[in-house]
């Protein structure tokens, strides 16, 4: 009985959500993350794993890329401008050792050449600390993590990326405490590279990557199914 | 107005620029050496190279009269380079710093040059005759981080400096026997070396990049990195200034900035263009930009083919890595090119980006 009605809440919602998603193509243009979302509910032989998984996506689609839109735009906007102006970089050797030049934000040894750093957090999971001085700015990303999967998956990788630092140039290969990673961009990088594609490279990267983790928890959770069937086949 | 004259010379920040008297001779500072450049028709042709330093070199000036050219670098030294029929000839100048020198400028009577350094201290320079060597004085006092920056009032006596402590400050730099004693006027009647005859801060207190006396030496202007430029006018000593006027824009700040007369300041920076202020002591203004924008206007419909062949070759359709501005990166240095009695005809500018442009002003 009681599961029955689980049951019967559960094709509820799932139609509904077709509903909405066919209510957004309709409407033309279609987000990524709604295709992809879209495309994991409809497909019939998906299994439950990954549909209890997505239902809570799913369940409210539209609301959710709605409100996606509107808080996640703002929140790349007031980084990129704030990135922006913090990349006003220009050469300036050390004032404490001799014949040096270093990035200051990492130094630290002159307090006059640091600016006041600044937080932009779009919740308490996502945020961005941004630490500039006169030749180096210091960008820290949180990247959103709601459970211990995603934990393990953001943890991975941003390993994989800092482990290949030196190809990345301006990341950094320790992220800073309570951040998942770190980057580092000294006046030598916006010299030969240019500063508003550094910017857009940003934020691009945040963009991307909560759509990479959730790509691969919805993967891991496919896989998971699959070798639990395989795994208890033997049993029926 | 003529469209500016635009030169890419290379693919490395300008940290300087400096041209001859005559304007035939360019010379720049690239990375650990200097290079000059000759006009020849249209453009420039690599003529010389200065090398002596080795460590980056931060500034260089050629001085309009005798022709030495003066280079100073952060592996803490200062080069005067004499002209001779072989060749420059560099002479190592005793500044007694030991931090990067970062700015170095003639004075307008040629006698000495400043060079602001990291050690808190500028060495103002000049020739002793029975030692046949450049030394130095230091000015000290009230400095408290690197100057950023340094510029000569007319007299040859009084220098204004900038600082990353966020402090324009003027300073006298008087040497007896080298300079005249110089007329009493409204930054003060005895100057003896090292005098602080202003020091000045805007409100939000960021690093000084520029600074400058207008034409007739009884103002100044400096720009800070709050994207801001305060103008002051003083009032005689040890008496509060009799205007300071700060103007704040939405832009990038400023690296760099020249007077036009009494009334119109040019200033250029991260914004990688030039832009016009105008006024006087009751009040500036930002005028806009001397940029046409006529490049930015309607697009180019593109071909079918070409579109296809971007998207192939890139993944978009659009080509986004070029600025509508002339240079494509900051601009670090903006000097006159071409005036007479404090108007500028012509002005020039250089930056990250490798490119001289010279401008009409």
């Amino acid at each position: 009985m009681r599961s029955q009605s689980r049951f019967k809440s559960k094709t509820r919602k799932r139609r509904k959500t077709r509903n909405k998603y066919f209510e957004i193509e309709e409407g033309g243009r279609l987000n990524p993350l709604a295709r992809y979302v879209a495309r994991v509910c409809l497909d019939p032989t998906k299994t439950l794993i990954e549909h209890t998984t997505t239902t809570t996506a799913a369940g409210s689609l539209h609301t959710h890329i709605d409100k996606m839109s509107q808080s996640l735009r703002p929140y790349l906007q007031c980084v990129r401008s704030s990135l922006t102006s913090a990349l006003c970089l220009s050469n300036f050797a050390s004032q404490t050792s001799e014949r040096h030049n270093v990035p200051e934000i990492e130094a630290q040894t002159s307090p006059e050449v640091l600016l006041n750093p600044l937080t932009v957090a779009r919740n308490e999971n996502e945020r961005v600390l941004i630490e500039p001085s006169i030749n180096s700015v210091r960008i820290s990303i949180k990247i959103k993590q709601a459970d211990e999967i995603e934990n393990i998956l953001v943890h991975k990788f941003t390993r994989f990326l800092t482990q290949r630092a030196e190809a990345f140039f301006i990341l950094r290969r320790k992220p800073i405490k309570g951040y998942d990673i770190s980057f580092l961009i000294t006046n030598f990088h916006t010299e030969e590279m240019l500063k508003h594609k550094l910017v857009d490279f940003i934020i691009q990267f945040m963009e991307e990557v909560d759509k990479e983790i959730s790509e691969m928890k919805l993967f891991l959770n496919a896989r998971a199914r699959f070798v639990a069937e395989s795994f208890l086949t033997p049993f029926d | 107005m003529a469209a500016p004259e635009v030169h890419h010379l290379f693919h490395h920040p300008i940290a300087d620029h400096s041209f001859s008297a005559d304007k035939q001779t360019l010379a720049v500072a690239r990375d650990t050496s200097v290079e000059l450049y000759g006009r020849t028709g249209n453009g420039f042709k690599l003529k010389d190279e200065l090398k002596g330093h080795d460590k980056l070199v931060t500034s260089v000036d050629i001085a309009p009269n005798s022709g030495r050219i003066v280079t100073c670098s952060q592996d803490r030294n200062a080069l005067v380079w004499e002209p001779s029929p072989t060749g420059y000839k560099p002479t190592l100048v005793l500044l007694r710093i030991n931090r990067a020198a970062t700015f170095v400028r003639w004075s307008p009577s040629e006698m000495k040059f400043a060079v602001g350094s990291g050690a808190r201290v500028i060495a103002i320079c000049y020739f002793e005759e029975e030692n046949d060597w450049w030394v130095s004085k230091h000015i000290k006092k009230p400095i408290r981080s690197t100057i950023t920056t340094v510029a000569w009032h007319p007299n040859s006596v009084l220098l204004a400096a900038g600082s990353t402590d966020a402090h324009a400050r003027v300073f006298s730099s008087f040497i007896k026997g080298v300079d005249s004693r110089p007329d009493p006027g409204v930054w003060g009647e005895r100057l003896p070396f090292n005098t602080v005859c202003g020091e000045y801060l805007n409100n939000s207190a960021g690093w000084v990049h520029a600074v400058s006396f207008s034409p007739s030496g009884d103002a100044l202007a400096f720009a800070s990195h709050d994207s801001s430029i305060t103008v002051v006018y003083p009032n005689g000593a040890d008496q509060p200034p009799r205007a300071v006027l700060s103007i704040n824009t939405q832009l990038l700040p400023f690296m760099s900035l020249i007077w036009n007369g009494e009334s119109e300041i040019i200033a250029a920076g991260y914004d990688c263009e030039a832009f016009r202020f105008q006024g006087n002591e009751s009040g500036w203004q930002l005028t806009g930009s001397l940029e046409s924008k006529g490049r930015a206007g309607p697009e180019r419909e593109e071909s079918a083919f070409n579109m296809f062949k971007q998207m192939d070759l890139k993944g978009k359709t659009k080509d986004d890595t070029k600025l509508t501005t002339v240079h494509q990166n900051t601009i670090s240095t903006i000097r006159v090119y071409e005036g007479s009695g404090g108007a500028v005809r012509k002005f020039s500018t250089t930056g990250v980006d490798g490119r001289i442009v010279i401008w009409n002003a």
